[in-house]
C-alpha cells in the first residue's frame, strides 16, 4: 500500500475534466466537407511572383532537398542614355519546385531578397503520379492568387520604418506650414523696427543672408504658447523659430545702426517672399503664385504685404476641401487652409489699398 | 451430491419465451440470446466511440449511417472481408481455435442473464455461479491466442492477461457472493426478486443491493473493468508496450470475435452489476413496473410492463457502460506491479470484510 497513492481529490478532479468535455463542442472542422480555417501563415505551397525573380538563385542554393530548379539566361539591355554602356539582365526561363521532395522548410521564401517567393495556404494540389508533383513556373505563378494579405499588425506594434517616416514628415510639414503663418504674423507685428532694418538690398544683408544658428529657445514665446494650450513640441519648435528671428532682427539693427537708415523693405520682402515660397510648396501652391507675382508688382508703388496685418483664424474652405479631397489630413488641411485664407486676406488688403 | 446436480441447473422461473413446443422455445431463445448478444455491444460500441470522441473534443463515428451509428456494423463487414492471416511460426489449431473459446464463453452468459420479467432464456437455481464460473473460461482462449501466436508481444500480452485475470477473479466473486448471502439465492432473477423486497430493516424503505453493499459494488465494478481488460486496467492489450497484447497477430474474422468479446463482456459486466446492485429491471425503488403490482415488478407484467421492464434493464446496462466510458477516458493504465498490488492488497481485504459485514448483518436482523 506504501506504493500506491491513496485515491484522492485529482482522481474526481480526472472525473470533473472529462465530463466537462462532454458537454464542450468537439474542435473537429469537417474538412472535405467544409473548409479547414488555416492560419494565416499555414505552409500550404510556395507561390512564384515571376515578376520579382532576380534569378540571383539564393532559395535553389539553400534548398536543403535541392527541389528548386532554376534556368536562365542572360539578355542585354540597350543603353539608357545616349553614350551609356548596354546593361546585362537575367531572364527566367524556368523555374520548377519539386513538392515531392519538398519539405516545406520555408527558407527559399526567408531568403528571397525580392519577395519573389510565397507562401500560400493552398494545400488540395496531391497527385496520383510522382511525376505531378513538380510544379513549373505556370503553376507556380497561378499559387500567388492564392496568398493572402499580409495580417495587419497587432495592437501597439510598432509602425513600419516607411510609414512611421511618412508621418514624420507630414507632422514637420504641419508644423513648418504653421510656422510660416506664425512668422508672417509676427513680421508684421513689428513693421516700424522692419522699415529701419535695411536700407536698400545691395547694401545691406538681408534678413534672409543673416545666418543664425539656432538651437535657444524663446522662452517668452515658449510659455505664451504652452498657456495657449499649444503641445509641447509645437510650442518648442515656435519659440525656437520666435528665437531665430529676433537674432536676425538683433543682428540686422546692428548692421545697419552704422549705415544711415532709409527704409526700404527689401530685407522684409525678400523673408515674406520665403515664407510664402514655403507655404506654397507645402499646399501644393494653392493660390500662392498669384499672390507672389501681385506683391512683386505692388512692390515699389503700394503697401508691402508683410505690413499689412490679418487677424489669423479664418479657414480658406476652397483650398480645405481640396486638401482634404486629396487625401491629406484634416490637420493638415487645415493649416494649409488656415495660412492660405491669410494670403488672401492680405492680397485683398493690398489690392484696396492699391485701388485707393 | 447427486442431488445437487439434479436441482442446481433446472429451471426456476419460467420465462415467457417458453411455449408449449420445445422447438419454438428454443428458437425463441436462441434469438434472444444472439440479438442480445449481438446488436447489444454494438449499441454499447457506438455510445463508446461516441461518448469517448466527444470528451476528447472529437466528433467520434460521424459518416456511415445517421450520425455515424453503423460503424461498428461497418466495421464488421470490414473485418469479414479481410484476409486471415495465420503466422507461420503459430499453433494453427490452437491459435484458431482461441478467440472462439474467448467468444463462447461470453455468449453462453446471456442465456441467464435476465433482460425484464420474464424475458431470459433460462433462470439457472445456480446462474450468479454460472455465469462467473463460465466467464472465467475466456481467459484460457486469451492464454491460448497468446501463446500459440508465437509472438512476444502476444505471449506476455498473454500472461498479463492470465495473471490479472486470476487476481481479480477473486474480489469479483468475493462481492458476488455476499451478493448471494444477502438475497438468499444464487439464482440471478431471484437477486432482482430480493431487490424488489429487500426493505431497510424496520422501515418498509424499498432499497436495491447497491446501497448497503456501495462497497461491494465498487469492488466488483473495478473487479469487472480489471476482467475485461479495459482501461485503466488495459495492461494485456497496453498498445504502447504489448503493440496489441494478445491480439497482435490477429486479423480479420478472428481479431473481430476477439473484439466482440470484448464489448459483449462489457455489457454483460454491466448486467450483471445491475442484477446484482440496481434492481435488475425496477426503474426505482420500491418503484414496481407498470402491470407488475401484484408481483413487485417479476413475472407476466403484460406487454407494456415487460418493454417498460426491458428498457429500463438496457438504460442502465447503458449507464454503465458510459462509467466505464468515462473512467477510460479519464485514467492512464496502470502499472502492472500496481493492478496486482491493487487486488491482493486492497480489494481481496476489503471484500473479505464486506462479506463478513454482511453476513453478519444478514444474521442480525
Amino acid at each position: 500500500m506504501a506504493t500506491t497513492s491513496p485515491p484522492g481529490i485529482g482522481l474526481l478532479k480526472g472525473l470533473g475534466v472529462t465530463i466537462k468535455h462532454l458537454a464542450g463542442r468537439p474542435s473537429t472542422q469537417m474538412y472535405p466537407k467544409e473548409r479547414p480555417d488555416l492560419p494565416p501563415r499555414t505552409r500550404g505551397v510556395i507561390a512564384l511572383m515571376d515578376e520579382n525573380c532576380t534569378v540571383c538563385m539564393l532559395c535553389a542554393r539553400e534548398c536543403p532537398d535541392w527541389c528548386i530548379y532554376i534556368d536562365s539566361h542572360k539578355e542585354s539591355v540597350p543603353a539608357a542614355k545616349e553614350g551609356g554602356r548596354a546593361r546585362t539582365r537575367n531572364v527566367l526561363d524556368r523555374f520548377a519546385i519539386d513538392f515531392s521532395l519538398c519539405m516545406y522548410c520555408g527558407i527559399c521564401v526567408e531568403v528571397c531578397p525580392f519577395d519573389a517567393l510565397w507562401w500560400s495556404p493552398e494545400f488540395e494540389y496531391s497527385e496520383y503520379v510522382m511525376d505531378e508533383m513538380l510544379h513549373e513556373m505556370g503553376r507556380l505563378r497561378e499559387w500567388m492568387d492564392t496568398v493572402p494579405p499580409p495580417p495587419g499588425l497587432d495592437d501597439g506594434a510598432v509602425a513600419p520604418a516607411e510609414v512611421a517616416e511618412a508621418i514624420e514628415k507630414a507632422e514637420l510639414e504641419q508644423a513648418k506650414a504653421i510656422e510660416t503663418a506664425e512668422a508672417a504674423d509676427s513680421d508684421d507685428a513689428k513693421p516700424e523696427a522692419k522699415d529701419g532694418g535695411g536700407k536698400s538690398a545691395e547694401a545691406k544683408p538681408k534678413k534672409s543672408d543673416i545666418r543664425v544658428e539656432g538651437g535657444e529657445v524663446d522662452q517668452e514665446v515658449y510659455d505664451q504658447l504652452i498657456a495657449e494650450g499649444k503641445s509641447e513640441r509645437m510650442a518648442r519648435a515656435k519659440a525656437k523659430a520666435a528665437w531665430v528671428r529676433k537674432e536676425k532682427q538683433r543682428l540686422a539693427e546692428e548692421q545697419s545702426s552704422s549705415d544711415d537708415q532709409t527704409s526700404d523693405t527689401d530685407a522684409a520682402d525678400d523673408s515674406e517672399a520665403t515664407s510664402d515660397d514655403d507655404a506654397s510648396a507645402a499646399d501644393d501652391g494653392a493660390s500662392a503664385d498669384d499672390t507672389d507675382e501681385a506683391a512683386d508688382e505692388a512692390a515699389e508703388a503700394k503697401p508691402k504685404k508683410s505690413d499689412i496685418r490679418v487677424e489669423g483664424g479664418e479657414v480658406d474652405q476652397e483650398v480645405y476641401d481640396q486638401l482634404i479631397a486629396e487625401g491629406k489630413s484634416e490637420r493638415i488641411a487645415r493649416a494649409k487652409a488656415k495660412a492660405a485664407w491669410v494670403r488672401k486676406e492680405k492680397q485683398r488688403i493690398i489690392d484696396e489699398g492699391g485701388d485707393a | 451430491m447427486t442431488t445437487f446436480h439434479a436441482t442446481a441447473f433446472t429451471n426456476q422461473a419460467t420465462s415467457i419465451l417458453t411455449q408449449e413446443s420445445w422447438l419454438v422455445s428454443l428458437g425463441l431463445k436462441v434469438a434472444l440470446v444472439l440479438g442480445m448478444f449481438l446488436v447489444v455491444p454494438l449499441v454499447g460500441g457506438y455510445l463508446e466511440h461516441k461518448t469517448m470522441a466527444r470528451m476528447q473534443d472529437r466528433r467520434g463515428p460521424v459518416e456511415a449511417g445517421p450520425f455515424g451509428t453503423l460503424q461498428l456494423v461497418a466495421d464488421g463487414i470490414k473485418f469479414i472481408q479481410k484476409e486471415d492471416i495465420i503466422p507461420r511460426a503459430a499453433d494453427r489449431w490452437i491459435f484458431s481455435l482461441a478467440p472462439g473459446l474467448a467468444l463462447v464463453p461470453t455468449l453462453l452468459i446471456f442465456a441467464v442473464v435476465p433482460l425484464g420479467p420474464g424475458v431470459f432464456a433460462l433462470d439457472l437455481e445456480l446462474g450468479l455461479f454460472y455465469a462467473l464460473a463460465i466467464g472465467s473460461v475466456s481467459v484460457l482462449g486469451i492464454l491460448m491466442g497468446g501463446w500459440a501466436s508465437a509472438n512476444k508481444f502476444s505471449l506476455i500480452g498473454g500472461l498479463r492477461a492470465g495473471g490479472q485475470l486470476i487476481a481479480y477473479e477473486l474480489p469479483l466473486i468475493l462481492a458476488a457472493i455476499t451478493v448471494a448471502v444477502q438475497a438468499g439465492t444464487l439464482s440471478l432473477v431471484g437477486i432482482v426478486e430480493a431487490q424488489a423486497t429487500f426493505m431497510i430493516p424496520g422501515t418498509d424503505i424499498n432499497l436495491w443491493f447497491g446501497v448497503p453493499q456501495f462497497v461491494g459494488l465498487a469492488i466488483f465494478f473495478i473487479a469487472a473493468m480489471a476482467e475485461l481488460s479495459r482501461p485503466p486496467f488495459d495492461m494485456p492489450i497496453a498498445d504502447s508496450e504489448l503493440v496489441f497484447g494478445y491480439m497482435t497477430e490477429y486479423s480479420g474474422m478472428k481479431f473481430a470475435m476477439f473484439l466482440l468479446t470484448e464489448y459483449a463482456g462489457m455489457i454483460v459486466m454491466a448486467a450483471l452489476i445491475t442484477v446484482l446492485y440496481l434492481g435488475g429491471w425496477q426503474p426505482l425503488p420500491g418503484v414496481p413496473l407498470p402491470g407488475c403490482e401484484g408481483t413487485a415488478g417479476l413475472f407476466d407484467c403484460g406487454l407494456v410492463g415487460t418493454l417498460v421492464g426491458v428498457g429500463v434493464m438496457l438504460g442502465k446496462i447503458m449507464a454503465i457502460v458510459f462509467v466505464m466510458v468515462w473512467l477510460r477516458v479519464a485514467y492512464p493504465r496502470l502499472r502492472e506491479d500496481q493492478l496486482q498490488r491493487m487486488s491482493w492488497l486492497v480489494l481481496v481485504p476489503l471484500a473479505l470484510v464486506n462479506l463478513a459485514v454482511v453476513t453478519v448483518a444478514k444474521v442480525v436482523f
